[in-house]
């Protein structure tokens, strides 16, 4: 017996479109959950006061702080080291077992449980190097948790630079520095800035591997050897201890809104960028 | 007359695969040599060892050798930055690079470092009249080179060539996609082009060949079967391989 195709076509259109409004559903309810909890919390005064008696009163404007600076010292650090590598992986070396162990370990990196990480910068940046429990040991373990991911996705952006514009380059008398600058990079940034923006997004959120090596201090760091604490380790800390629900949540809802601000502004630039180009 | 190429027992190699067998042919300057064969025929691989684009494909190795006035450019000593600056290629899919036909045109020329903004305009004016594209771009030179139909865009890419002032330009079946307008377009300019520059035109349509080059050179199979002045190999060709492909026979 034959099924009409007209028919398994419609099954087909409604199990995909079912799975997608599940998946919305999911994430509206998330979102809207926090939200509802958190809002009511945030104020400016909210972000814009220190926390008193260990969080229970008071806002989260120290966590504030941390959350800034432990990602942007991570992205500083690791997207130049990154996309250096993945131009010299893709452009100037061929295809042999060692890149091809190179690539195999950075994938393996990129999917190693981050409180993993967070030992390792324990063990290494904060005894070893004798950082201590700093802003500096906290944004280079974060560097190294992100650095596969700015690796992998910047290779996958510049080997979707299509090979006639390296031969056209070529031809023309380019070397291959100057492709990679005039034709490789300017083509591939899309897809870099995108990896960058997941790695900014994962370095914000991130809690385990935080913890371990930029502490849980309360204070407003005055340097980058200061102990601080980020947004996700103080909604850890607050949950975790049962010191402020409400301002656990208010902390959370602040988390999300940075998280898509983040990535609307990421969206915003790409667009101004292709528009310009084309 | 004086000869631009020299190539003596010239192959390439893909790996094990010898793409181009052993061709000894001189190529006079200010000419258009037409290279005629069958797809897979080494027509491409040839072209391609004259500015050393065969470089680019791992595990390629070419022997004998191949003397543009003089110098041996197969050699390993040889700038091949250089070497591209004076030998220009088009290739057979028209590739505008995502900027702008201004940009496109002189990308080459800022790549070596020549960024006068009166001098840049006059290559760009002077290589798109030559590629005969510059009525019908003129007045909107800031709009991206993708944006052209694919004859303009082939006629672009010959302009970006051109604009280098190279000595030779190869051509690699830079009609295979454009309409009979377009390549009559690129025909012409080629052939007021010869005056200046030693052209190669590799072609899949023997016509063209029979249009527009003073000699012309058949491939097939890797080898270089006949060479000669083009209406001698399109009437009183000496191989039959030759007189069957061009009549149709095969390919």
């Amino acid at each position: 017996m034959r099924i009409h195709p007209r028919f398994t076509q419609r099954i087909a259109v409604t199990i995909l479109s079912a799975a997608t409004l599940l998946t919305l559903l999911i994430l509206i309810f998330i979102i809207g959950f926090i939200f509802k909890k958190g809002l009511p919390v945030l104020s400016l005064n909210f972000l814009t006061s220190s926390p008193q008696d260990m969080g229970k009163a008071g806002g989260i404007f120290p966590t504030l702080i941390g959350s800034i600076v432990l990602p942007l010292l991570a992205i500083i650090i690791a997207t130049p080291l990154g996309i250096c590598t993945s131009v010299y992986l893709c452009e100037y070396t061929k295809e042999t077992l060692g890149t091809k162990i190179i690539r195999f370990g950075t994938d393996c990196l990129a999917g190693i449980p981050s409180i993993i990480f967070g030992l390792f910068g324990y063990i290494f940046f904060v005894i070893t190097l004798g950082f201590g429990w700093s802003i500096l040991s906290g944004g280079l373990t974060l560097a190294v948790m992100i650095l596969p991911t700015i690796i992998r996705t910047s290779e996958e952006a510049i080997r979707s630079v299509p090979k006639s514009y390296r031969e056209v380059s070529f031809s023309l008398g380019a070397t291959r520095w100057q492709t990679v600058k005039k034709v490789i990079l300017p083509n591939a940034l899309p897809g870099i800035v995108t990896g960058v923006m997941l790695s900014i997004g994962r370095s914000i959120s991130e809690t385990a591997a935080v913890i371990f090596t930029a502490g849980s201090s309360l204070r407003i760091p005055t340097s980058i050897m200061d102990s601080t604490r980020t947004m996700a380790v103080h909604f850890y800390i607050l949950a975790r201890e049962g010191i402020s629900a409400e301002n656990a949540y208010g902390t959370a809802a602040t988390l999300v809104i940075a998280v898509l601000i983040v990535n609307l502004s990421a969206y915003w630039i790409m667009n101004r960028f292709i528009a310009k180009r084309s | 007359m004086s000869s631009k190429f020299d190539i003596h027992d010239l192959s390439i190699y893909f790996r094990n695969d010898k793409a181009l067998k052993n061709v000894t042919m001189d190529i006079p300057a200010n000419n258009i040599l037409g290279i005629i064969g069958p797809s897979g025929s080494g027509k491409t691989t040839f072209l391609r060892a004259l500015n050393r684009m065969n470089d680019l494909e791992p595990g390629s190795r070419s022997e004998g050798q191949v003397f543009m006035d003089g110098n041996d450019i197969t050699s390993s000593e040889i700038d091949v930055v250089a070497l591209r600056k004076k030998v220009g290629m088009v290739f057979a899919m028209p590739v505008p690079l995502p900027m702008s036909i201004f940009e496109n045109v002189i990308y080459g020329v800022r790549l070596s470092g020549i960024n006068d903004k009166s001098r840049l305009d006059e290559l760009v004016e002077k290589s798109l009249v030559s590629a005969y594209l510059w009525n019908e771009v003129k007045d909107r030179l800031d709009m991206s080179g993708m944006r052209l139909s694919g004859g303009q865009q082939q006629r672009l890419c010959l302009a970006r060539v051109l604009a280098m002032e190279p000595e030779v330009i190869l051509l690699d079946e830079p009609c295979s996609g454009l309409d009979p307008i377009s390549t009559s377009k690129i025909e012409d300019a080629l052939t007021i082009l010869k005056n200046n520059y030693t052209i190669i035109l590799v072609t899949n349509n023997t016509k063209q060949a029979a249009r527009v080059a003073d000699n012309t050179a058949f491939f097939l199979m890797g080898e270089l079967i006949e060479v000669g002045q083009t209406p001698q190999i399109f009437t009183h060709p000496v191989k039959t391989e030759t007189s069957d492909y061009i009549t149709g026979r095969f390919g």
